[in-house]
């Protein structure tokens, strides 16, 4: 007993060790200087990084409550790597903040709900996660003390928050009653299509959307982001959608398997207006921040893409691009976190003719924008490419050929930011900016990773064998 | 001979670049790579007759096969045959001549240079490729060269020309990726997987009405890159704003991207839709070269004089695709070498004289003859090429086109051979009025008096391509002979396809 819950707990268990050690030096009688605090969490996250790769086991905990394999292990670490980039991102804007602990303590928090969440097997377990993984996040959201915007995004969030929780609960209520049980593997033999069933289903579906920020769910998210200081907005955007969607997928091709049809229907129609209205409305945005708020909505359309593919494709296509999606995401949002932290600048204006002044900056962002947009031969092209594919797998070129156009209007105002780099003139660009070598790192492992990652076939075939399950 | 090395080496010279200093430096490397580029061409040429000659019959030579993503049967499979080999030499003849031509870039050299070079890597990918994702693939990684370089170096409304060019081309992008997804899933290698290997599909049979859904897509798709009318508009914006080497890329390269694929996606793997709907592609490419032609009357800027003639050249092109025998496609393959070689002399030519004189308008200029004598032959060498006069790979292109198309008896067919025939005329008149009001007559604007003629690198970059030119005008039968199998070959499937 004691064996496995150690074995197969292990990352949690790493998760909230780290977390004891950063409090225990929170109430430690010694000061500790601001750069060794910086240094040792940025370690700390680097070893729960690294244990996410060995020793690993499946197997199933507390009666099917809480179970984990080789996929969910791979999910994790792939949050495990983007909290640790977000973290060496926000070097430069943390080292001006006095209460470091307490953020890495709260991000840390929302981790171990994540991994809870991915590890349940239980709609009560899996409350359980989402709840720990969203409420300590409004907290960082609110984190930038000094500024109005930042305790209102917290706000909006955490109402969003709360009201999505409803649905949810509301949902899982009609589940539990209308099949008996809240285990997954329960509820899936008991699902018949009743009609309270379908409705229950619809409140679940609402709740999952508000939290991916699906259209018409997605009003609170560029507000959030764009208040939020820049490394939660990173957060949010690339860890916890992450996150929601490792449950969201299994939960619709195992637990929701007989609904299927129902759920295809609504994922088309939902995919469609998310992709198009985001992009439509990222078109008009000024603040870079806005801007990838609009364009992470509509890349969750393309996700959604991808799952209407309902398959081993379209399991490993949405997993394989999340792994994509943060690397070009995280890369996006380090470089606007750098140059917001540094210089408060973030509108499209102030970038004209960062290239002559910061050429390196603007290369990651470019090649960042670049894999965004699903440009060879950045990842995000492959990442693209095989979502679209898993949705043409199900025969439904209808849905393929409108995302197709929609990847031409996203290309659109990506470019109108790399236009404002490297082709306008600016009188006063920003100047040239000093970075530390840690986020520098953290930048150039991103840009990295979007140019090799595609390159590597095997990744793509590793998460395909792993996600044969569906 | 290993095919990656046709991708290696620019992409080795793309990485030496980065860790250049000056504009000497990056000169020498790039004009090496090309140069190495080049001699790698014609070994492959020579090893390919080699094979021929002795007796090797295979549809593609040099073959290699990897696996990239085995989940999806994806593979990175390269071969090449006659088409191929000519489509390649002219990259390289093109790629070196671009060199020579911005040998004197003063602002962000190494910039330039690696987005030019890196430009070359698409192509030369796109060309050997055999599996329809690494085409794929090749095609769409000059999106972004393209689209900084026409932005960052350009001149005119550049940023317009560059945005509507990345867009128009991701659009085309699009229409092929949803096509060949419509061929993927129909595809089956017999143990319920489906391929994206070119040589593969064209043994299945594909359904004719997953060939009717699909032809459009890849067609289109492929059509907008070669300026397909009405999604043509990209060019002469594209083209004008473009810096002279990416000018001559973009014309000289990237339009036959375009044919190719036309050819080689679309036409090879779904031969009852081409059939089928060939009367529309005609009928788009008959308008095409007249309406081009004519919009070409109208131009007073040198540079879309050259691009509006593009439109109705590559016209051509489409025209031989279309109409389906043996000597029209390869009338059409040869046009895409030719085109490409006596364009990129065009823009060169058009990029001389911008760099001395600094304006492109034809009321502005004159008497160039005078002051610039070997600009000035290169410009008329350019113009009588465009024009088709025999001798010259313009006439042997056309005329292999024509002949082939009137092999096909169809009457409405033979109506549009007969009008794209009568363009020639126009063709003749604003070549020639261009070529008369800017060479000819007395030097209008004083100041262009004492102005230089072309340096060494400008006759080097020149001569290149008249060499090229010339040597199809004059021994077209080597052409003919080298793309022979080829053609053969994509004929032979259409008509079995037709037949049945």
């Amino acid at each position: 007993m004691w064996n496995d819950i150690l074995a197969l707990l292990k990352q949690e268990l790493i998760v909230t060790f780290i977390i004891l050690i950063l409090l225990t030096i929170k109430v430690g009688a010694t000061e500790w200087k601001t750069d060794n605090i910086l240094k040792l969490a940025n370690l700390l996250l680097l070893i729960n990084f690294m244990a996410g790769f060995v020793m690993n086991s499946e197997g199933t905990l507390f009666n099917d409550m809480f179970h984990t394999d080789r996929l969910i292990t791979l999910e994790k670490n792939m949050l495990s790597l983007a909290t640790l980039i977000i973290s060496l991102q926000s070097y430069d804007w943390l080292k001006t903040h006095k209460h470091i602990l307490e953020f890495y303590v709260l991000m840390l928090s929302t981790l171990l709900g994540m991994f809870f969440m991915i590890s349940s097997g239980n709609l009560l377990i899996f409350y359980l996660g989402l709840e720990l993984s969203t409420i300590p996040l409004a907290a960082i959201a609110n984190f930038d003390l000094g500024k109005r915007q930042s305790s209102e995004a917290a706000f909006k969030l955490i109402i969003s928050s709360a009201f999505s929780s409803g649905l949810l609960l509301f949902g899982i209520s009609l589940v539990y009653g209308t099949t008996g049980s809240l285990s997954f593997e329960i509820i899936r033999q008991q699902l018949d299509g009743s009609s309270l069933q379908l409705y229950a289903f619809i409140l679940l579906l609402s709740g999952f959307a508000f939290k991916i920020s699906v259209v018409p769910f997605h009003l609170w998210t560029a507000d959030v982001y764009e208040g939020a200081p820049v490394a939660v907005t990173s957060y949010l955007s690339v860890v916890s959608k992450g996150a929601i969607f490792f449950v969201f997928v299994p939960v619709l091709y195992t637990v929701f398997k007989s609904l299927a049809a129902h759920w295809y229907l609504m994922l088309f129609l939902l995919s469609i207006l998310t992709m198009l209205i985001g992009n439509l409305f990222a078109i008009r945005q000024n603040n870079l921040k806005r801007l990838l708020a609009f364009s992470s909505i509509s890349q969750v359309g393309f996700i959604l893409v991808g799952i209407s593919g309902s398959s081993t494709a379209g399991s490993a296509s949405v997993i394989y691009f999340i792994l994509i999606y943060i690397f070009s995401n995280l890369g996006a949002f380090g470089v606007v976190s750098l140059i917001s932290a540094l210089t408060g600048k973030e509108t499209i204006e102030d970038y004209k003719g960062l290239y002559s002044t910061n050429p390196l900056l603007s290369w990651v962002l470019t090649i960042s924008l670049f894999s965004l947009a699903g440009i060879p031969p950045t990842a995000g092209f492959f990442g693209k490419f095989f979502l679209l594919m898993a949705g043409a797998g199900h025969g439904n070129y209808e849905l393929v050929i409108i995302a197709a156009l929609n990847m031409v209007i996203a290309l659109y105002y990506y470019l109108r930011v790399v236009k404002a780099i490297f082709m306008d003139s600016n009188e006063h660009p920003i100047e040239k900016l000093k970075i530390s070598i840690l986020p520098k790192l953290a930048m150039l492992a991103c840009a990295g990773a979007i140019i090799i990652t595609g390159f590597a076939g095997w990744i793509y075939d590793h998460i395909s064998s792993l996600s044969t399950g569906f | 001979m290993n095919l990656s090395l046709l991708i290696l080496i620019p992409l080795i010279t793309s990485f030496a670049l980065l860790f250049c200093k000056g504009l000497k430096q990056v000169r020498v490397v790039s004009f090496t790579g090309a140069l190495v580029q080049l001699a790698l061409a014609f070994i492959l040429l020579a090893l390919y007759w080699q094979e021929r000659t002795a007796g090797n019959t295979a549809i593609m030579l040099f073959e290699s096969n990897y696996r990239w993503f085995s989940a999806l049967n994806i593979n990175y499979h390269i071969g090449v045959d006659g088409i191929s080999i000519a489509m390649i030499l002219l990259t390289a003849f093109v790629m070196i001549a671009g060199i020579l031509i911005s040998w004197t870039t003063e602002s962000m050299a190494k910039e330039f240079f690696f987005l030019l070079v890196f430009l070359s890597v698409g192509a030369y990918g796109f060309f050997i490729s055999l599996d329809l994702f690494t085409l794929f693939f090749f095609l769409e990684i000059s999106v972004i060269p393209k689209f900084l370089m026409i932005g960052i170096w350009g001149s005119g409304k550049k940023e317009y020309s560059a945005m509507k060019l990345a867009l128009m081309l991701m659009g085309g992008s699009v229409l092929v990726f949803v096509g060949l997804m419509g061929l993927y899933f129909n595809t089956d290698t017999g143990n319920g997987s489906h391929t994206f290997d070119l040589l593969q599909i064209a043994q299945m049979n594909i359904a004719v009405e997953i060939q009717r859904m699909f032809f459009p897509f890849l067609f289109i798709g492929f059509g907008i890159f070669t300026a397909l009318f009405p999604f043509h508009t990209w060019v002469p914006d594209g083209h004008s704003s473009a810096p002279t080497a990416a000018s001559m890329f973009l014309a000289g390269i990237s339009m036959k991207l375009g044919g190719y694929g036309c050819l080689r996606v679309a036409t090879f793997l779904m031969p009852e839709a081409a059939h089928e709907y060939s009367w529309i592609i005609i009928l788009l490419a008959t308008i095409a070269i007249v309406y081009g032609a004519f919009a070409t009357l109208m131009q007073k800027d040198l540079k879309y004089i050259n691009a509006y003639s593009s439109v109705s050249h590559c016209g051509f092109v489409l025209l031989g695709i279309g109409m389906l025998t043996q000597g029209s496609i390869t009338g059409a393959v040869m046009q895409m070498v030719s085109h490409g070689l006596m364009t990129a002399l065009f823009f060169a030519a058009i990029g001389m004289i911008y760099t001395r004189t600094h304006t492109r308008m034809v009321e502005q200029l004159g008497g160039l003859m005078k002051a610039m004598p070997f600009i000035s032959t290169v410009f008329v060498i350019a113009g009588l090429c465009s024009l088709g006069l025999p001798g010259t790979s313009g006439f042997v292109a056309e005329m292999t086109i024509f002949m082939g198309s009137w092999q096909n008896t169809n009457t409405m067919y033979r109506v549009a051979t007969i009008l794209a025939c009568a363009s020639i005329l126009i063709t003749t008149v604003y070549i020639l009025r261009a070529v008369g009001l800017v060479i000819m007559g007395p030097i209008k604007n004083a100041d262009h008096n004492g102005l230089a003629d072309g340096t060494w690198n400008e006759k080097f970059a020149a001569g290149i391509l008249i060499i090229g030119i010339v040597a199809i005008g004059i021994a077209p039968f080597w052409l003919n002979e080298l793309l022979g199998p080829g053609t053969q070959t994509i004929i032979k499937h259409i008509e079995k396809a037709i037949a049945i």
